[in-house]
């Protein structure tokens, strides 16, 4: 923490309330049906895991996800006004209204995209990675990865397929103990799901407080630099809790898993946590951060507005880009 | 312009050669294209040529080998990906048809997927059921990338080249009976690319035209050379590519003899032929006369017996019987 200016830690901050809030306001938008559509999968509780890891890299890596894809957008410095565009299904949005919720990407800030088939886009990530390594540029590519995803195919091959080519890769599972509704342990008998990484052969980033944003900072870290030196890809776990649904479908969620939930909102919420320790550490740092809240609810208040405002996508737009022209 | 009479597979060979040497970009990956050589030789010679970065071995992943090539090919290189036959592709359909095929729409154009998957396809070689596939009108259901199905060596390096060089995903059929069938193959031109979606005329006639695409092309120009001396003149239209789709080549040769046979070593339901059918009796109704015949792979399995094997498969004189239907 010490090699840590203020001003990164009040990023940080930053960029957690606003993934925070901006999600609180999808959710609302979504229930009032100004944002219409089946999915949309929110990253409420995750923060620090994103915030953390995406402070290890620089603009020239990458980052590819799934489809619980807004905050690792917003973390990568994509603009709240074309990520909740798309959300409405505008003209305006990063995907042209094309992708929607779970296809968030901007090619410009490295931000490959979410995915809405679970696994999908771990070859991808070992593809970006391979182009990497292939033109010889010092770059890492994170993939984050739902527990659930690591039960499916593309994990083995991909995972197995980084090892054998020491692919620049750092592996992040975003383990909330739930894929989609079903238990992690009644998924896999390795519930410790970095121990797979013994598997591949690949280094074992072991298993991360990923509420702590801190702890996510300095395993991310250390794992990006072995890899940008050459030495393979990492598997890291990440140990965080989903406030919300599955997605917006999922209605009995607060339901089933009420006492957990509420254990990890009252005791472990990453935002709670890193404003605890600011406070620490800081004297009188709550007008800062009280400034920061507003500027996020400024923001966020701002791309609704712009994202209700924006024109629809049209017919020449429906039938654009299916192709790149010959 | 010098040519050699080359078999397909050295065509492909010459075609990828040349497209590396062109390209830094481009790299071979697939299982057993580097040390074994290549199951069906296309490779031969490259990995001692272009050396372990570019031409990579990889594990027994078709999810990876298809996925990867789309990471790699988003973020700016071009993968050639070999399926050992195409199908397994149909392991790696998800990164087929999901990603390679939809990413450039689904993100409005941020990114491009120039990949070529190159994959051994066809039967008639007691393969069996699993190993016994066609199914390239699978992979041209669907729209954002092109389907190639070359029916000789020349179309195939021509093609080859053109699928490398494209912006867009090319899924590439490679027709195992056509492996060794030699044809003229130019020798000093290294741009010798072929325009994508354009067929070819491959024999011309006036009393039924003949549609097809890779082998399909060598049964049909078989018939009509055998109804030629009939005094039937069939004419041979070879689509090279199930998508783009030539479609204006063959209502041209339609409107012409006004009969149609459309052959293909595929299944019949769904297929390339409904396809053709369709669509002839939609642009082409006014000069129908007859139905739109069919000549398919029987509706069934592949069984391994030889005998029972080639009673499911076309041949010229399915073709021929199909035109004595109609003409």
């Amino acid at each position: 923490m010490a090699r840590l200016t203020k001003e990164t830690l009040l990023d940080w901050y930053r960029q957690m309330v606003l993934i925070r809030q901006f999600e609180t306001r999808c959710d609302e938008l979504y229930q009032n049906k100004t944002i219409t559509g089946v999915y949309m999968h929110l990253y409420s509780g995750h923060e620090a895991t994103g915030v953390g890891a995406l402070a290890a890299l620089g603009p020239e890596d990458h980052v590819i996800t799934a489809y619980r894809d807004h905050g690792h957008a917003l973390i990568r410095g994509v603009h709240p006004n074309p990520i909740m565009a798309e959300m409405m299904g505008k003209k305006t949005g990063v995907s042209g209204g094309k992708g929607g919720s779970m296809h968030i990407a901007s090619r410009q800030h490295n931000m490959w995209g979410g995915y809405a088939i679970v696994g999908g886009h771990l070859p991808l990530a070992a593809g970006i990675a391979f182009a990497s390594q292939y033109n010889d540029r010092p770059e890492v590519t994170i993939s984050f990865i739902g527990d659930g995803a690591s039960n499916n195919g593309y994990f083995h091959e991909a995972l197995n397929m980084s090892g054998v080519w020491k692919l620049p890769v750092v592996w992040i599972i975003e383990n909330n103990f739930v894929a989609m509704g079903t238990r992690i342990e009644d998924s896999t008998a390795q519930t410790e799901l970095h121990n797979r990484a013994i598997g591949y052969g690949i280094r074992d980033g072991g298993r991360i407080d990923g509420q702590d944003v801190f702890a996510v900072y300095d395993s991310v870290s250390e794992a990006v630099k072995y890899a940008r030196e050459g030495n393979g890809p990492v598997l890291i776990e990440s140990i965080t809790y989903r406030y919300k649904g599955h997605g917006v479908s999922d209605k009995t969620y607060d339901k089933r898993f009420a006492d957990e939930l509420a254990e990890w909102r009252d005791n472990k919420d990453p935002i709670e946590l890193l404003r605890r320790q600011l406070q620490k550490k800081f004297k009188n740092i709550d007008p800062e951060l009280a400034k920061i809240d507003a500027a996020c609810q400024a923001a966020v208040d701002e791309a609704t507005e712009y994202a209700i405002n924006s024109p629809d996508p049209t017919y020449e737009d429906l039938i654009s880009n299916v192709y790149v022209e010959e | 312009m010098a040519a050699k009479n080359i078999p397909m597979r050295e065509a492909l060979r010459n075609a990828l050669r040349e497209e590396m040497l062109r390209d830094e970009r481009v790299f071979v990956m697939g299982q057993e294209v580097g040390v074994w050589q290549g199951t069906h030789r296309v490779t031969q010679g490259l990995l001692e040529e272009f050396g372990p970065k570019r031409i990579k071995d990889t594990p027994i992943s078709e999810m990876a080998i298809a996925g990867l090539a789309v990471g790699a090919a988003m973020a700016g290189l071009r993968p050639v990906a070999e399926m050992m036959t195409i199908n397994f592709a149909f392991l790696a359909l998800d990164a087929i048809v999901n990603h390679a095929a939809k990413i450039h729409y689904m993100f409005d154009g941020q990114f491009r997927v120039p990949l070529v998957i190159r994959a051994a396809s066809g039967w008639g070689n007691q393969a069996t059921a699993t190993h016994s596939h066609t199914p390239e009108p699978i992979f041209a259901h669907f729209p954002g990338m092109w389907v190639a199905t070359p029916s000789n060596a020349s179309d195939a390096y021509g093609m080859l080249k053109a699928s490398i060089r494209s912006e867009n995903p090319v899924l590439f059929s490679e027709s195992i009976a056509l492996y060794s069938r030699p044809a003229p193959v130019v020798t000093d031109d290294p741009d010798f690319v072929l325009p994508i979606g354009k067929g070819e005329i491959k024999r011309e006639g006036k009393h039924v035209t003949l549609v097809a695409y890779a082998r399909g092309v060598e049964w049909s120009l078989q018939a009509a050379a055998e109804l030629a001396k009939e005094g039937i003149e069939a004419e041979v239209v070879d689509l090279r590519w199930l998508r783009p789709l030539d479609i204006d080549l063959v209502l041209e040769s339609f409107k012409k003899t006004n009969h149609c046979v459309v052959v293909e070593e595929s299944l019949p339901m769904y297929s390339f032929g409904s396809e053709i059918a369709a669509q002839i009796q939609d642009k082409g109704f006014d000069y129908m006369d007859a139905p739109v015949k069919r000549v398919s792979a029987m509706d069934v399995p592949l069984p391994f017996a030889k005998d029972i094997e080639l009673m499911a498969l076309p041949n010229a004189q399915k073709v021929i019987d199909a035109v004595k239907e109609i003409l």
